[in-house]
């Protein structure tokens, strides 16, 4: 079981890196940690896998792994399920600051079977622990990255060693696509986390309440994986294109309201992006527009809280992807009032230029559409295996390429919707006739730009329903557009409720008030 | 009249339930595939047994049927407005729609997206081997040009009604008089304007009253000690 220890000395040429020794305060570490989760010491589990692991990691494995589960497993009596959350806890340092070998990344699969495996701890249940909300997400997250980051590695075929495509075949089942939806399918099903979440709606049970932690001596370990398996089940499908069904995998979470997801940052950002992306795929505007919105807001006022978080970068990476992301659906439906004036003045100053080309439709404007997605989407992967037999050849674009290219058809067939909305914007009434002369294409051409915009600023939403997405609209009489503005209803009833009561208020106050 | 019931084929789950229960399960690919012909025979639909099939190909290439996906594509087709067929598209790897077939399909997927059904329907007599295995083509798409020119319009010259759906003549006038027969369109002056029926897409005026209206419960009670 060494073998990863072993294997890492090939990358360093013989570094001072001694698996099998154990510093002082690894030794205290583990011996601390193993204590906590004993004790079911949520806070000082959290203390210890937030900050002590960090800070031990910066100060004597910046970069070299952590001594081997071997060599700590006689300071926590060998516990069977310690060992493999310290094994997941070496993989995913050594992930975030080495480069993995092909051994290490299917020792680290075979980990997490052992880890989620039928016959195994967390889906057989017999783990009585209670983890930090943080590290149950970060197992997810990290199995779903390591699952990604193992198909780009195998998809860049033209560097490959002839040992290490022998070990690829030999090893076919590591990070198999129906491995990994699997593992999350399980523990979402095994987790009954469904189940609980309707029951929850139905007040029969909590676990929204107490953040999914269990105050009455269960353990909330596979409860809480199961939940954040759905998040994983998103983002994986995400990957591989599937947009509907992620959002499907989704559903038992109402994202409209604080849940479990937004009790860890990473999983709260996670879940956002690639909510908001699968809808920008699916071409439902307002909602990714509305959701972006909300978290960039909620990013905005609360970064400062998380700058000393490990977190950090990755959290600054996501927010300035979800703008990009943004900048593309204000510029395909254009509804900056659903945007908060902060997000409104970071957006013009991150990207207003862009903005201004990204109306144009010339070719200098999809240069800039490509240039965001590029940048702001996930890492697409190819889930299926090359065929060893045939001349090697890089594939590791293929999936983005792809997603890239469908996304740059759909802009350019909303190429002349921009120059549309610009006239209704200055017309109540026009006349087709006119229109066309103005924008110089003759009527039947205009009618099926009209037409167009129509399709596209009207979505089919999950229900099936027409959706409306366009800020502005207009109808057609024979030959005569009418332009409609929507403006946003007052909600008057809302203040009336308020004078309402603050009226009740002051009679109170007056009626307190003895005139003699 | 004494009739034994006819014993019922042994089917214990439907096709659907399948895929709820193994949407990851590589031994229900050709329970899916027949599943797709039996769409196109008994001209149903199911969208997420379909991307489920083409997820189960994104998975193993090599099981890949392009009929069967090109059937599929006909039939997301079939569906707009909803964006099944670039759903579909994400999930189907470059180098296969690169096939002829496939190409066609995809020129007369941006036909219909753009609105340009005279080029539709053009393009659709030239495939009409491709698309005439699946019956209903014709009318799904037809629905669909309705239901763009009644966002657009509330009346409609007779002739653009013509180019979209692809009918003249006497079975246009078919056609018109069976809409105003079933579904409230209203043929209005020497019969050459179309009026259609009112929604709130081309009726603003029925937009979004009981919706900006309501207010929540909750709030409501805030108020319940005065009104005590």
């Amino acid at each position: 079981m060494s073998a990863a220890g072993y294997e890492y000395e090939d990358i360093d040429g013989g570094s001072s890196y001694d698996p099998s020794f154990v510093p002082d305060p690894v030794k205290s570490f583990v011996v601390h940690l193993y204590r906590y989760i004993r004790e079911k010491n949520v806070y000082e589990i959290h203390q210890m896998y937030e900050t002590s692991f960090h800070t031990l990691s910066d100060r004597m494995f910046k970069d070299t792994p952590w001594p081997s589960v071997e060599a700590v497993a006689q300071y926590v009596d060998n516990d069977h399920v310690f060992c493999l959350l310290y094994r997941e806890m070496w993989y995913r340092h050594l992930y975030a600051r080495l480069s993995p070998t092909l051994k290490q990344r299917i020792d680290s699969w075979d980990n997490y079977c052992s880890l989620f495996q039928a016959r195994s701890v967390v889906l057989h249940g017999v783990v009585n622990m209670q983890l930090p909300n943080q590290w149950l997400w970060d197992m997810v997250d990290e199995f779903v990255y390591q699952f990604q980051s193992f198909c780009q590695y195998r998809a860049k075929m033209k560097s490959k060693t002839e040992q290490e495509i022998a070990l690829l075949r030999q090893h076919d089942q590591a990070w198999n696509v129906y491995g990994v939806l699997n593992f999350l399918q399980a523990l979402m099903e095994k987790s009954s986390i469904i189940q609980i979440l309707q029951q929850e709606k139905e007040g029969l049970e909590q676990f929204t309440a107490t953040d999914g932690y269990d105050y009455s001596g269960g353990s909330n370990v596979l409860k809480v994986l199961g939940y954040f398996s759905m998040v994983g089940l998103l983002r994986v499908h995400c990957l591989l294109g599937d947009y509907q069904t992620g959002l499907k995998c989704l559903l038992p979470i109402d994202i409209s309201q604080q849940g479990v997801y937004t009790s860890v940052i990473g999983s709260h950002i996670t879940t956002i992006y690639h909510y908001g992306f699968a809808n920008l795929m699916l071409r439902r505007y307002v909602v990714a527009i509305r959701e972006f919105n909300k978290i960039l807001v909620y990013i905005y006022k609360t970064k400062q809280y998380h700058q000393k978080s490990p977190q950090y970068e990755q959290i600054l990476k996501k927010n300035e992807q979800m703008y990009a992301l943004l900048t593309i659906c204000l510029s395909l439906c254009p509804q900056v009032k659903l945007v908060d004036e902060n997000i409104n003045s970071q957006l013009r100053e991150k990207h207003g230029e862009k903005m201004l080309r990204m109306q144009r439709y010339d070719d200098e404007s999809f240069a800039v559409y490509d240039e965001l997605f590029s940048y702001a989407c996930p890492k697409f992967i190819t889930p299926s295996a090359p065929s060893y037999d045939e001349p090697l050849v890089n594939y590791n674009q293929d999936a983005y390429r792809l997603q890239l290219k469908l996304f740059l058809y759909e802009v350019k067939q909303q190429q002349q919707l921009s120059v549309v909305r610009s006239f209704l914007k200055v017309y109540s009434t026009i006349s087709l006739e006119k229109l066309a002369s103005y924008m110089e294409v003759d009527e039947s051409t205009l009618r099926t730009i009209l037409m167009t915009y129509k399709h596209k600023t009207h979505s089919v939403g999950a229900d099936g329903k027409t959706i409306s997405n366009a800020d502005i609209d207009f109808y057609i009489d024979d030959d005569l557009i009418h332009v409609v503005e929507y403006k946003t209803p007052k909600l008057y009833g809302d203040y009336f409720l308020r004078q309402i009561v603050k009226l009740e208020a002051v009679i109170g106050d007056m009626d307190r008030v003895k005139l003699d | 009249m004494g009739r034994e019931p006819a014993s019922q084929p042994q089917v214990p789950y439907t096709v659907d339930q399948l895929v709820a229960v193994n949407p990851y399960n590589p031994d229900i690919l050709p329970d899916l595939e027949n599943y797709v012909n039996e769409q196109v025979s008994s001209q149903t639909y199911s969208l997420d047994a379909n991307l489920c099939l083409l997820r189960l190909y994104q998975f193993e290439p090599e099981r890949m049927s392009t009929q069967i996906v090109a059937r599929i594509l006909i039939k997301a087709l079939m569906a707009m407005p909803a964006p099944d067929f670039s759903l579909c598209l994400f999930l189907i790897p470059e180098r296969v729609q690169m096939d002829e077939q496939f190409k066609s399909l995809i020129v007369l997927s941006h036909y219909l997206e753009t609105a340009k059904f005279r080029q539709f329907w053009d393009e659709a007599a030239k495939n009409r081997h491709i698309l005439e295995v699946v019956p209903g083509f014709e009318q799904a798409i037809q629905d669909y040009a309705v239901h763009v020119l009644s966002l657009t319009y509330q009346r409609v010259p007779r002739s653009v009604v013509a180019e979209a759906i692809n009918i003249e003549g006497v079975s246009l006038d078919k056609f018109i008089e069976q809409r105003v027969a079933n579904s409230g369109w209203v043929v209005e002056g020497k019969g050459e304007l179309v009026s259609l029926p009112k929604n709130e897409f081309n009726h603003p005026e029925l937009r979004r009253t009981s919706a900006a209206q309501s207010i929540p419960l909750d709030r409501i009670t805030r108020i319940f000690p005065v009104l005590g």
